[in-house]
Parts: C-alpha cells; sequence; structure tokens
C-alpha cells in the first residue's frame, strides 16, 4: 500500500469532500436525527456512487444513521448528505425518530421493553 | 490491507438485523468524564457489539490557549460508541456513550435533539467533570439522573451527601450502578424513564 493510499484511508477532510461533491449540506439536507431509520426501497446498481451503493446494502432491514455512519466508516454528517440524495431519488425510506415531546404511552413501552431484558 | 471501499463496508450480521417492522427509534444519551465507563455500560445492556459514530469538527479554532492572532482551522475527529435495544417489534433505543468535558459539546447539538433523556456516569473520585455537565444539561432542559458507578476503589459516598456536593434538586434520582452488570444498567435505564413518567405527569409550579 502506497503512503497517499493510506492517507486516503484516513478519511481525511479530501476524501470526504469528494465524497459529498463539496456540500456541507446544511441547507438542502432532509431532516435526518442520528436515530431516523433507513431503509432501502431498491437495490444497488452498478455505476451508482460506491458510497451511495454501500448504503443499500445495508440498509435492507431498517438501520439508523449512526449505524450506517459505523459500518461505512464515515462522519453522520456525510451520511446525512448521501441520504439526502437517496432520499430525492426514492431510493430509501426514512422512518423518523419517535416524537420530541415523549408522551406517557412511549415512555411506558420503553419501560416494558427494559424489564424483558 | 486494501483500502477501505464499498465492497470491505462491514455489512450488519444477520442476527443484528432490525426486524422490518421497526418503525421508530428512541435515544438515551450517557454523559461522564474519560474511563467512567459509558461504554461499559452500553455493552452490558446492548444487543449489538457497541458501534461508533465518528464526528467531524471543522471550525476555526477559539481555544483560548492559542496562539493569539492565527486562525487555525482544525478538524478534530471524535467518537461516540453506541448500543442497541429493540424494546419491540416497532420500537428501538439506541444510547450514545459522550464525553463530559466541555471542548466536547458540539456533539451535543443533534445528540439530545429529541433525546428521551440523559444518564450522567458518576466516578466519585472525578466530580468535578460532572459538574458542567450537569449545569449544561439544567440549561438545556434535558431530564437527567446521575448515576454512581461503584469502582471498587473509590469511597462509597452516601447518597445525600453526593447530592449537595453536586448540588442537586431533591427531585433527580441518584442510584449506585456496577456498568458492567447488565441488570444494574438496565435499572438505571427504567430509573430515567420513570423520571422522566414523573416529570410528565407532575404539572410545572406556576
Amino acid at each position: 500500500m502506497s503512503e497517499s493510499d493510506q492517507d486516503w484511508d484516513k478519511g481525511g477532510p479530501e476524501r470526504l469532500y469528494v465524497i459529498t461533491g463539496g456540500r456541507a449540506g446544511a441547507e438542502e439536507q432532509a431532516e435526518l436525527d442520528l436515530v431516523t431509520l433507513i431503509v432501502s426501497l431498491e437495490d444497488s446498481q452498478p455505476g451508482m456512487q460506491p458510497e451511495h451503493a454501500a448504503i443499500l446494502r445495508v440498509c435492507r432491514s431498517p438501520l439508523s444513521v449512526a449505524e450506517i455512519s459505523a459500518h461505512l466508516a464515515l462522519p453522520a454528517s456525510v451520511i446525512g448528505v448521501l441520504l439526502t440524495d437517496l432520499l430525492a431519488d426514492g431510493r430509501v425510506e426514512a422512518r423518523a425518530p419517535a416524537a420530541n415531546l415523549p408522551d406517557i404511552a412511549l415512555i411506558e413501552a420503553v419501560i416494558d421493553g427494559l424489564q424483558k431484558l | 490491507m486494501v483500502s477501505r471501499s464499498s465492497d470491505t463496508v462491514m455489512e450488519p450480521a444477520r442476527e443484528d438485523q432490525l426486524p422490518s417492522s421497526a418503525s421508530s427509534a428512541v435515544k438515551i444519551v450517557i454523559v461522564g468524564g474519560f474511563g467512567v465507563g459509558k461504554t461499559t455500560l452500553v455493552r452490558s445492556v446492548s444487543e449489538i457489539r457497541p458501534l461508533t459514530t465518528e464526528e467531524t469538527m471543522t471550525e476555526a479554532s477559539t481555544d483560548v490557549d492559542d496562539v493569539s492572532g492565527v486562525e487555525r482551522k482544525t478538524a478534530t475527529t471524535v467518537a461516540m460508541d453506541f448500543g442497541r435495544i429493540s424494546l419491540n417489534e416497532e420500537l428501538v433505543l439506541y444510547l450514545f456513550g459522550t464525553p463530559g468535558q466541555q471542548r466536547f459539546w458540539f456533539l451535543w447539538n443533534g445528540l439530545f435533539e429529541g433525546a428521551l433523556g440523559a444518564i450522567v456516569l458518576v466516578d466519585t473520585r472525578r466530580l468535578e467533570v460532572s459538574f458542567d455537565v450537569i449545569g449544561r444539561l439544567e440549561e438545556a432542559d434535558v431530564p437527567f439522573v446521575i448515576a454512581v458507578n461503584a469502582f471498587p476503589d473509590a469511597s462509597s459516598y452516601p447518597t445525600e451527601e453526593l447530592r449537595s456536593a453536586l448540588d442537586l434538586p431533591e427531585q433527580v434520582p441518584i442510584v449506585v450502578c456496577d456498568a458492567r452488570q447488565r441488570a444494574s444498567s438496565r435499572d438505571v435505564l427504567i430509573t430515567l424513564m420513570r423520571y422522566l413518567r414523573d416529570v410528565i405527569q407532575t404539572p410545572e409550579p406556576s
């Protein structure tokens, strides 16, 4: 492995810039939380950007933005930009987190679930 | 070793896959200083091996210790470990461990938004980290409980002594836990949820 390969592998700013096409994602980005669940709606196609294809593969079953970030070893902010593309093209579905202001029913469901651990 | 490409992306193992019925997720944040046991707690209750998400902070450094007049752009990568608990067929809970030191607070923006609440994991040998964290959580109106990770060589404070040392309101629960034990960590989570239920059910004093 050459030295330049190693640099490339480290997830440095240059690589992230290329992956996102230089978009920081602030304006056009979809509303995504670290725990928004993403599900693929179609299989990856040849010729797709590799990162887009990788997301479609790991999201065959629902996966949170945080988990996608972990599996692809890319910052969550970069995943957000990539997901915005995939959402715009209708290739993935986003399942939003539970409401911001939790209600008693939600809290009870969490307690029930924890008690089964 | 080949450089990472889409072909080498780790796909979730079959047993780690969520059911397709998983429709919404909630999160709880575990805050504490280095080495206090955040990841240990996450690991003890998580159904998956804890994963790591990284965030890159790229901004002009605002550190007061910087050489004055020199504007530097710094790219700092901070890792957050997290785990997952499927609560039922639809609902999934994620647990994020995040460092409590002020220089990591930039991570908190997206993290606490929509979070159910926080667990402040405390090492009684290093209480000072907890002061800032607690102040910050109170400011942000995030419900939290205090969990004292019982390290064998730490002196055990009576809860009330700790409450006054941390200047905590009476209603904030303080529990002692062993973050290595699944049942103990689970009980901390349940304590937080019960507290949250009380907070919601109790009308604000007018």
